[in-house]
């Protein structure tokens, strides 16, 4: 870190210097695509994970999208599960083991379109796990198809002339849904689509995992990530194109908060 | 009524109760369910009797919800179970393949209206290589073995298990003793998450497809996949169970599984006091169905009917392993009580008795039409 930068000439290790950054707990490359935000948003939660000392007792449930990869690169206990039934394996696992910090990974369509009823039971029920949502309104994993969140107007490979609530329905917003459910002790919405936002949200991921070890209730934060290729724009479009589109359907911000003055 | 040494230290219980209590002892320390007749009786006593145990007892939205909790709960170590009858079962079809494909143990109460899950229950409707191992109790004592035998057999195979019950095992009462099963100690579960191996490089992983970490490669679903083909093949070979009676030399072989071979047995015995050369075959195991005990019982038989009260689902495995093929005649049929919800009035001691001795004249047509038009008699 200490050596000096030539700048007179294309830096020749700027991979490793990239590679500096990585959070100890991805032991990997990932495979997605590039301009993908769910690689960003894995990052938030590891290093999260790691500031809040609680990697020794961290278990996670991965459902089924592009992200699903990740459970080959990230080093903590992870349980692969059905699409849509995280948030019924994480209360399992807490309910059994209530001192471990119990979260779950899902994509819109794994959480908002196969998995509706175990989210919002979880959150009724208060389970003191912590939810992640990768929002990119897409289903990336199969190429580009309409799910529950797809914004309106926004073409996929199954709204060809865009999502047309007559034909297609209206995009489902699960954080505010979740946020006016009794027994949820934090929700946020937060986007990884610039250096602000990502800030941001990695405080929304921090204040939600403390919600849960202070024993507060469920927790939700669902992240707005980029999919340049499920959007057909290319990678460089993809943080302004999700400004444009998604972001003006899903205001970022917390919604609920239950973690007052003691913080 | 007077105390006797066989009813000396027994308790009247319902058997939904009883399973509940075997299952504690057991170890089961989480239940997820959704009511459903007549499983509920098991999903209230458990709810009752759990949390008292140091357990957690969770009323699931839907038995895809109850299902996959307990297969959280197993993977974070506990013994798991869940149940239905097999209306709810039917939803459960993808999670109990995922926890045999991903090998987290799991005991599942098909507390069946009937007789017709046989195919659910040996079969399954999940997607892969996979089994169930299932038990099916003749009574309410022998569940209450059966329970605990689950756990012990899903842990030691890593695999979903299955108790076939009924509304006669879920929905009685008897005196029963809910005893400890002596069962060989098991290993440690170090396969189970529980987050202590997180940033070491070996964090445990359970994953359907067993690819494992970057630096900690997993065998990747090919291997996966054969070598959970193979174990499956090894339960198939060591696990068969089954019993019966009258089997030396018998002319005719009668097969019965669950409450039902309680009622031929009955009958069975009554015809061998009245001279007839005729035997009981009762499989305990319904999968690994057990075929080479089966052979050798039918050996000199001339014919092997097949008592269940369905459209002939165990007559599947009967015809495979029976000595002779063509001598196996279903005697049993549909037959549902008008509640819809239990066994209708083929499940009755003068009807088998009849319909054995049709068969044993030799009236095979009259027997089997007989046993096709079951749900229109009485």
């Amino acid at each position: 870190m200490s050596e000096v930068i030539a700048t007179d000439r294309p830096p020749e290790g700027a991979a490793d210097r990239v590679a500096e950054f990585r959070p100890s707990l991805i032991v990997g490359e990932h495979s997605l695509c590039p301009g993908c935000g769910e690689p960003v948003a894995l990052r938030i939660l590891l290093e999260t994970l790691q500031e809040l000392g609680i990697v020794e007792r961290a278990i996670g449930v991965v459902g089924h999208g592009c992200y699903g990869s990740f459970v080959r690169i990230m080093d903590v206990d992870v349980l692969q599960c059905l699409h849509g039934r995280a948030p019924a394996c994480a209360t399992g696992i807490k309910r059994v083991q209530p001192a471990a910090a119990v979260f779950t990974l899902q994509g819109d369509g794994d959480m908002v379109s196969e998995g509706l009823a175990e989210v919002l039971h979880a959150a009724a029920r208060g389970e003191n796990i912590t939810c992640i949502l990768l929002n990119n309104g897409v289903f990336g994993d199969t190429g580009g198809q309409q799910t529950a969140t797809t914004v309106l107007g926004q073409r996929t490979k199954t709204s060809l002339d865009g999502r047309d609530p007559v034909s297609h329905g209206h995009p489902i917003r699960i954080a505010d849904i979740v946020a006016g459910i009794d027994g949820v002790g934090y929700v946020a919405r937060g986007t990884v689509g610039t250096a602000r936002g990502v800030a941001r949200t990695k405080r929304m991921v921090r204040s939600a995992l403390e919600t849960q070890l202070a024993g507060k209730g469920f927790s939700l934060v669902e992240i707005l990530t980029m999919c340049p290729t499920g959007w057909f724009v290319g990678a460089p479009q993809g943080p302004d194109y999700m400004e444009q589109s998604m972001a003006r359907a899903y205001a970022p911000g917390e919604l609920r908060v239950s973690l007052g003055d003691e913080r | 009524m007077s105390s006797s040494a066989a009813t000396s230290g027994l308790e009247l219980l319902e058997g939904s109760t009883a399973i509940a209590r075997a299952a504690i002892t057991a170890g089961c320390r989480f239940f997820a369910g959704y009511p459903m007749s007549p499983f509920t009786g098991l999903l209230e006593s458990m709810a009752r009797l759990l949390p008292g145990s140091g357990g957690v007892c969770i009323n699931a939205q839907s038995e895809i919800e109850g299902v996959n909790m307990a297969l959280g709960a197993s993977a974070a170590g506990a013994r798991a179970a869940t149940g239905s009858c097999g209306q709810g079962i039917a939803l459960m079809q993808e999670a109990i393949a995922e926890t045999a494909l991903n090998e987290t143990p799991l005991v599942i109460f098909n507390m069946a209206r009937n007789q017709q899950d046989y195919f659910q229950c040996t079969r399954g409707g999940g997607w892969g290589d996979y089994r169930t191992l299932t038990l099916a109790p003749k009574d309410i004592p022998e569940a209450v073995e059966h329970t605990q035998l689950l756990f012990h057999l899903a842990d030691r195979h890593r695999i979903p298990t299955i108790l076939y019950g009924d509304p006669l095992i879920a929905q009685t009462r008897i005196g029963v003793r809910i005893d400890p099963l002596e069962l060989p100690p098991l290993p440690a579960k170090d396969w189970a998450l529980d987050g202590s191996r997180g940033g070491t490089g070996h964090s445990r992983q359970i994953w359907t497809w067993a690819m494992g970490k970057a630096t900690d490669p997993g065998p990747g679903p090919d291997r996966h996949w054969q070598a959970i083909a193979e174990k499956f093949e090894r339960i198939g070979a060591v696990e068969q169970r089954s019993e019966g009676f009258g089997l030396d030399g018998a002319e005719t072989v009668v097969v019965a599984f669950g409450s039902a071979a309680k009622f031929t047995a009955h009958v069975i015995e009554e015809l061998r006091d009245a001279g007839h050369s005729i035997g009981h075959f009762r499989p305990i195991t319904l999968w690994p169905f057990p075929g080479e005990a089966l052979a050798r019982a039918t050996e000199h038989a001339r014919r092997v009917l097949v008592f269940e009260l369905n459209a002939g689902q165990m007559l599947d495995d009967v015809r495979q392993h029976a000595a002779d093929r063509s001598a196996v005649l279903p005697i049993g049929g549909v037959s549902i009580h008008e509640s819809g919800l239990s066994y209708g009035p083929l499940l009755d001691v003068p009807v088998i008795r009849e319909r054995i001795l049709a068969a044993m004249r030799g009236r095979r047509r009259l027997a089997a039409r007989a046993g096709l038009s079951a749900g229109s008699r009485g």
